[in-house]
């Protein structure tokens, strides 16, 4: 199961090296991981997706919980939650593809932030399907190169993780 | 008033009333010692090598309730230390070890005797420290104190770059610390410690298996009232020896790889089992899925909660401090009308004493070689089972634990989780620094003493009267049992040549040796030693090299397939 872990760690030099020796140490899968200052900038929040049975997202959490760092722990994906995702894609864009691709990216939601008159940069958010349909819905030919942020995850409503 | 960093960490250790300090300088930590040079109240220990000064903080640590302290210097001084470091992280030993850095300018340049301290030692620390203020020293030694000794201990490390051990500031120590970001839990949930006592009443073959947190939190007294008021039989992990009375007959004795055909066998067949301060290990339960294919209720005691169903599901689990938990349990068995089952009760005690009735532990006795157990029997009727014992690792170690009949805790001090050779001489010496005159014997192998033997001199230099007891089989014992059993007879690389005269050696270092080659004489050595209060005896036992340990669980099978003897194979 695909489990999305939010968590709140203080801000100190070596703190990603802790969560993510972590998961290496104890043989857990990380599909992304993403971490930055929060409002208060003694915290760091960092969002883990990780793959793995009930005992095994069980342990990660105690585990991660068990970091003298960490300030608090929650497995998002146990309820309501929001994801979103952040991509740049650098596409060749010449002749009718321009327009092709220009059509794609409005319909996707997304912006051309750089152009030049063989290249487009699109920026593009979402969760992480819809960043995955973008490529299906192009010819993958033309991409030149894509950077992917991984994603970033919160809880709907009342879940609020704060300390 | 300015102080430098220097006097500031030997400030620090003051306050935390730390009396012995094992160590070994160098450059990055010359300022530290120049502190120490001016005054008396911290003692320094000077070992030969940093791994012997953390094993010996370990120790001094494990045979009180204080924090063991070692101070090694940059590079190579904290390489050396880390398997010290690992090893009381495994078995979650309160410690500090301070490690001197090259100047924080010099960081990252591979400077000259440069490692990253925090990196390679991160995955074996409860928590490390680099501190690059001097303003944040001793808050951060502070810190260092309070997380080594609280919740589940461990060793924590703070690395001190040299030019922070010379800046200046005021000195200010913390009364107290609060972290936003730990917070352990002490006391146990009362509703699950009602749900649990209901459990262990209604339990018809109920059992107690006890484990090194009862050990290091303080808790063998409350253990043992518990477990008379039930009437329960009782067994103890290797890292839990002398936390139930190993005399008392409730004792099953030790249980796991190499315990009790009973103890194992009733942990296998109970129908509740109340696991207090233990944590399922692999060398105890061994196959996971056989050890729960029967359909008994768990009960789990642990300071922590991420040991709380990792290996085993529980049904009821219990997180705190094992001390607080029991006082509960106790409380609430004292308050309630309700008693254990006395027909079952007594039918379980029948089925455990026909398994007893094995006899599991009987030994050759009329060998005309030394059998080591007959050497560690004798051990104990000597200290009148009232010595420290230390342990290196492997077939002695497993003697001494099964053999040595330890009724009280911290008694017993071995590295049971790391499994880290070269352990049992160093801890002794910490052993015999915090209770100097009491009775300290290293049981140890040819193979395991000669890792750390360089100590001996140590001893000679602070006057530490240990007793070595060396079970010398000129094997390395545990690893020709397995050769022997899984491997064909192949003893790949397991027998020692050309092993050194370890009478002769000790004498070089300025002891006394002897060569014990008779069952005849095995007393008399271990008399004489005990009686030269102010020497340190190197007993070489030169003993049956073919003796096997047993009985024994094969790694990877169920508790309950157990060889008996080499009659079994």
């Amino acid at each position: 199961m695909r489990h999305v872990i939010s968590l709140l760690i203080e801000n100190e030099a070596g703190a990603l090296s802790r969560v993510s020796g972590l998961f290496s140490a104890r043989a857990y899968n990380i599909e992304s991981l993403t971490v930055a200052p929060t409002e208060d900038p003694s915290l760091s929040r960092m969002t883990i997706v990780s793959i793995g049975s009930e005992d095994i997202i069980e342990q990660i959490t105690k585990q991660l919980n068990k970091l003298i760092d960490v300030v608090k722990v929650v497995d998002l994906s146990e309820a309501g939650h929001i994801e979103r995702e952040l991509m740049l894609i650098k596409v060749r864009a010449t002749g009718k593809d321009r327009e092709e691709l220009k059509r794609m990216s409005d319909i996707f939601r997304g912006r051309i932030i750089d152009a030049t008159d063989s290249t487009y940069v699109i920026e593009l958010t979402g969760a992480s399907g819809k960043l995955d349909a973008f490529f299906d819905a192009i010819d993958r030919a033309l991409i030149l190169e894509t950077v992917r942020t991984g994603i970033c995850g919160i809880g709907r409503g009342d879940r609020i993780l704060k300390v | 008033m300015l102080l430098t960093g220097a006097e500031i960490v030997i400030r620090c250790l003051q306050e935390e009333k730390v009396e012995h300090v094992f160590g070994y300088p160098g450059g990055s930590v010359l300022y530290i010692y120049d502190e120490l040079f001016k005054q008396d109240k911290v003692r320094h220990v000077l070992v030969r090598h940093e791994q012997a000064a953390v094993h010996a903080a370990d120790g001094y640590a494990r045979s009180t309730d204080k924090v063991g302290v070692a101070l090694v210097t940059s590079g190579p001084g904290v390489t050396n230390a880390v398997t010290g470091i690992a090893t009381a992280y495994m078995d979650s030993i309160p410690m500090v070890v301070l490690s001197g850095q090259v100047p924080t300018a010099a960081i990252g340049m591979d400077a000259f005797q440069e490692v990253d301290t925090v990196g390679i030692t991160r995955p074996c620390v409860k928590h490390n420290f680099l501190v690059k203020n001097v303003e944040d020293l001793a808050a951060t030694i502070k810190k260092a104190f309070y997380l080594a000794r609280s919740g589940r201990p461990g060793p924590v490390l703070v690395d001190i770059p040299k030019d922070v051990s010379a800046q200046k500031c005021e000195f200010h120590y913390p009364k107290a610390i609060s972290m936003r970001s730990y917070n352990p839990v002490v006391k146990g949930h009362t509703g699950q410690i009602k749900k649990a006592v209901n459990l262990m009443l209604e339990a018809k073959r109920p059992m107690v298996y006890v484990g090194g947190g009862v050990v290091l939190g303080d808790a063998a007294d409350r253990l043992t009232k518990m477990v008379k008021m039930l009437g329960y039989p009782c067994t103890n992990t290797l890292m839990g020896l002398g936390a139930y009375p190993a005399t008392d007959k409730q004792f099953v004795g030790m249980l796991g790889m190499h315990g009790t055909y009973e103890a194992n066998m009733a942990t296998h067949n109970c129908d509740v089992l109340i696991a207090v301060g233990a944590r399922f290990d692999d060398r105890v339960i061994g196959d996971p899925n056989d050890f729960c294919s029967v359909p008994r209720k768990i009960i789990h005691i642990d300071i922590d909660p991420a040991s709380i169903s990792k290996r085993v599901r529980v049904d009821v689990p219990i997180v705190g401090n094992v001390g607080d938990v029991l006082d509960e349990m106790i409380r609430q068995l004292e308050t309630t009308a309700e008693r254990p089952d006395a027909q079952a009760l007594s039918d379980w005690w029948q089925q455990i004493e026909e398994w007893r009735g094995k006899k599991c532990m009987e030994y050759d006795r009329n060998s005309a070689i030394i059998k080591p157990q007959f050497v560690i029997e004798k051990l104990w009727e000597v200290t009148g089972g009232d010595a420290f014992v230390t342990s290196d690792v492997g077939q002695h170690q497993m003697w001494a634990a099964q053999y040595y009949k330890f009724d009280k805790p911290r008694r017993w001090l071995n590295s049971g989780g790391l499994g880290t050779m070269g352990f049992g001489l160093p801890s002794a010496m910490g052993v015999q620094l915090a209770h100097p005159g009491a009775p300290v014997a290293c049981v140890t192998g040819e193979g395991s003493v000669q890792m750390c033997i360089q100590e001996l001199s140590t001893c000679k230099q602070f006057r530490l009267p240990l007793k070595v007891v060396l079970l010398n089989n000129s094997y390395l014992g545990m690893v020709r049992q397995w050769q022997e059993l899984f491997h064909g007879n192949r003893f790949s690389e397991s027998y020692m040549d050309a092993l050194p005269d370890f009478a002769k050696l000790a004498e070089a270092y300025g002891h006394v040796g002897m060569t014990i080659e008779k069952p005849g004489d095995v007393e008399g050595a271990l008399k004489e030693a005990f009686e030269r209060k102010n020497d340190l005896v190197f007993m070489n036992f030169k003993i049956d090299p073919t003796e096997n340990v047993y009985p024994m669980v094969q790694g990877g099978k169920g508790l309950t397939s157990m060889i008996l003897s080499s009659e079994d194979l």
